[in-house]
């Protein structure tokens, strides 16, 4: 047998086992606690695994990466605050750090703007539930195949040569000439094409969840102001866009956050070239460079832009647990 | 879905009124407009994927709409033979199956805990962990890979499944526990009362009342996992070539376009294959489980 496969099935079986194992275990063992102490212990124990995997997955790395962040290549000396002098010093970071801030801007602009017109347009039609999956089918796969569809869309060829990419093609038919995306830095447009791409796949995520709050607003209210003689617009500005607001504000900080992380979509169409590397990217890059002081110092910058986001949220969920 | 009605219907009748549906074609044509938009990217790889190397290079997919069409399955035959893709197909279901079972059981535990259990910091613990949701998981490779390299896990499966289940708890436990605090309080106290303990309440009566939540978030991780290409590359990429994922195959095949991006479109559906049926067949859950989480309150 391909020992492969004997692994895969020692997992898939023996780790839910194991783990349904353990829980019964504690589960007898505490009956021979008294009472009181039984229910102090419980909740710790049936914490246990999800902390070992939190601790040593996400909290002992994060602690690592900072410390790493002051030291030097080869993570043995420390050298204080020179990782980020590098960083916000070279002339290369500052066009990195732009294409990370059109990434922030566009992305949640794109996908908040785009979702929630189609969710309002749907909603009037009979074949809503298709149209719907049409939409929201590009966040089923992965960045690699978004970029190869992508390929094919931005595909050019020198003018005089038959154009067989889609947009290049429409050009062509139009009587324009070719523009070469994605292909050379002169080209401007080329971080807002990528943003392009990732908005093409993440617009249906936030239709979905932008609609199902549409549908969960009153149809009473809209009616009775259509009643009193305001417009689609007004009835719009005032009493949709206000309750869809709190679901509006969590979609684009998840897109923010996701297109701080970008990483995949550079990684594979362009490869960071032609003036598209954005923070996510560099850091693989240092790393793949041997510089892990300098890698782990562009992993805190990016922790650290994501941090206010973070508490942003966490705000907005303690007020929504006081509601409840 | 559809029980949503038209709130057209109710407008005052106009003097001399349009019929209908003309007045709702701009509607249908911005819809319609719209869906063929976001369809045309694929459609067109689609179409490529079946079309010779010389076609693909001379002339649109657009044109093989309109005969003589030339389709033909080569394209195919020639990735699954020649680049290691099966391999790689078969490398993908090995990552993605075992790191989608074992955060569910890890998440399933911890939500239920923080759910139901009583205990002093609960909520604080509980934000702790829906917080880091937003660590890049950037910032975590390199303390891993010098954590797992005297073991000599890097390369190996385990270190993916392991990270991945790492990566995917947060989210789980949120999901989880987000449903599980909606179950009804009753069901459990009359369970007390006939003396059940906690693993007969979890596993007797909880579980089977999350199964909605518990499929959305095996469908997420799965398609997370499957489609992810970051953390194969960094635990598996250098130094276990064999063990590598589709996803990083291809994103090698798509980089070193000599190889012939002819054969990139068949290459592409391959690794969108799996996802895409298990998303169409199961988007019902998923959609569920995502808004359910995300509207409430």
């Amino acid at each position: 047998m391909d020992p492969r496969l004997f692994n895969a099935i020692v997992v898939v079986v023996g780790v839910p086992g194991a783990l349904v194992g353990y829980i019964l275990l504690i589960e007898t063992l505490l009956r021979g606690v008294p009472g009181r102490l039984q229910g102090r212990i419980r909740p710790w124990l049936w914490l246990l695994p999800a902390f070992g995997f939190l601790g040593v997955f996400l909290v002992y790395p994060t602690i690592q990466t900072v410390i790493k962040s002051f030291q030097d290549r080869a993570a043995r000396n420390f050298i204080g605050l020179a990782n980020y002098e590098w960083f916000f010093g070279s002339s290369e970071m500052v066009s990195t750090l732009v294409n990370t801030l059109v990434w922030v801007v566009l992305l949640p602009l794109i996908t908040v703007g785009v979702g929630l017109l189609i969710a309002v347009l749907l909603d009037r039609v009979k074949y809503e539930s298709i149209a719907k999956s049409a939409i929201f089918l590009p966040l089923a796969i992965s960045a690699t195949a978004a970029g190869v569809i992508w390929f094919f869309m931005f595909l050019w060829q020198p003018p005089g040569q038959p154009q067989v990419g889609t947009l290049n093609g429409i050009l062509d038919a139009a009587g324009a000439d070719p523009v070469a995306f994605l292909q050379v830095s002169d080209y401007r447009f080329n971080t807002v094409m990528l943003v392009i791409v990732m908005a093409w796949m993440w617009t249906g995520f936030a239709m979905v969840i932008i609609s199902a709050a549409y549908k969960g607003i009153s149809r009473e209210l809209m009616e009775a102001a259509r009643v009193d003689g305001a417009t689609e617009w007004q009835v719009f500005k005032g009493i949709v866009w206000p309750l869809l607001l709190p679901t509006i504000a969590v979609i684009s900080t998840t897109m923010i956050i996701t297109a701080l992380k970008a990483f995949d979509l550079v990684y594979v169409m362009s490869g960071g070239q032609f003036d598209t590397s954005v923070i996510a990217f560099e850091m693989i890059q240092q790393f793949g460079f041997g510089q892990q002081g300098r890698s782990s110092a562009v992993a805190v910058i990016l922790l650290l832009a994501i941090i206010p986001i973070m508490a942003f949220n966490i705000r907005r969920f303690q007020a929504q647990e006081a509601i409840q | 879905m559809s029980g949503a009605t038209d709130i057209r219907e109710g407008a005052p009748p106009a003097k001399r009124e349009l019929p209908r549906w003309l007045t709702r074609l701009p509607l249908h044509i911005v819809v319609i407009a719209l869906v063929l938009i976001w369809m045309i990217p694929s459609i067109g790889l689609f179409i490529n994927s079946f079309r010779s190397p010389t076609d693909i290079t001379s002339s649109g997919w657009w044109t093989a709409l309109f005969p003589p069409e030339n389709f033909t399955l080569d394209n195919y035959a020639y990735v699954i033979g020649r680049s290691g893709i099966g391999d790689a197909f078969v490398n993908s279901l090995f990552i993605a199956i075992p790191a989608t079972i074992i955060p569910v059981f890890v998440a399933a535990f911890a939500g239920y805990a923080f759910a139901w259990f009583r205990f002093p910091g609960r909520n604080v613990i509980f934000l702790a962990v829906v917080a880091l949701l937003v660590v890049p998981l950037q910032t975590t490779f390199i303390p891993l890979l010098q954590l797992f390299a005297p073991l000599g896990w890097n390369g190996e499966f385990l270190s993916v499944w392991l990270a991945h289940t790492g990566y995917g708890l947060p989210f789980a436990i949120y999901l989880l526990r987000n449903f599980m605090s909606e179950l009804p309080r009753e069901v459990f106290e009359s369970a007390d009362i006939d003396g059940a303990g906690s693993a007969t309440k979890f596993f007797r009566l909880a579980i089977p009342m999350t199964i909605p939540a518990i499929a959305a978030l095996a469908i997420f991780q799965f398609l997370f996992t499957w489609n992810d290409l970051l953390v194969a590359f960094v635990f598996i990429g250098a130094s276990n070539p064999t063990n590598l994922p589709l996803t990083v195959v291809v994103a090698n095949l798509v980089q070193s376009t000599g190889g012939g991006w002819q054969y990139l479109a068949a290459a592409a559906f391959l690794t969108m294959a799996v996802p895409l049926v298990v998303f169409l067949a199961l988007q019902r859950y998923f959609v569920r489980g995502l808004t359910g989480g995300a509207v409430k309150g």
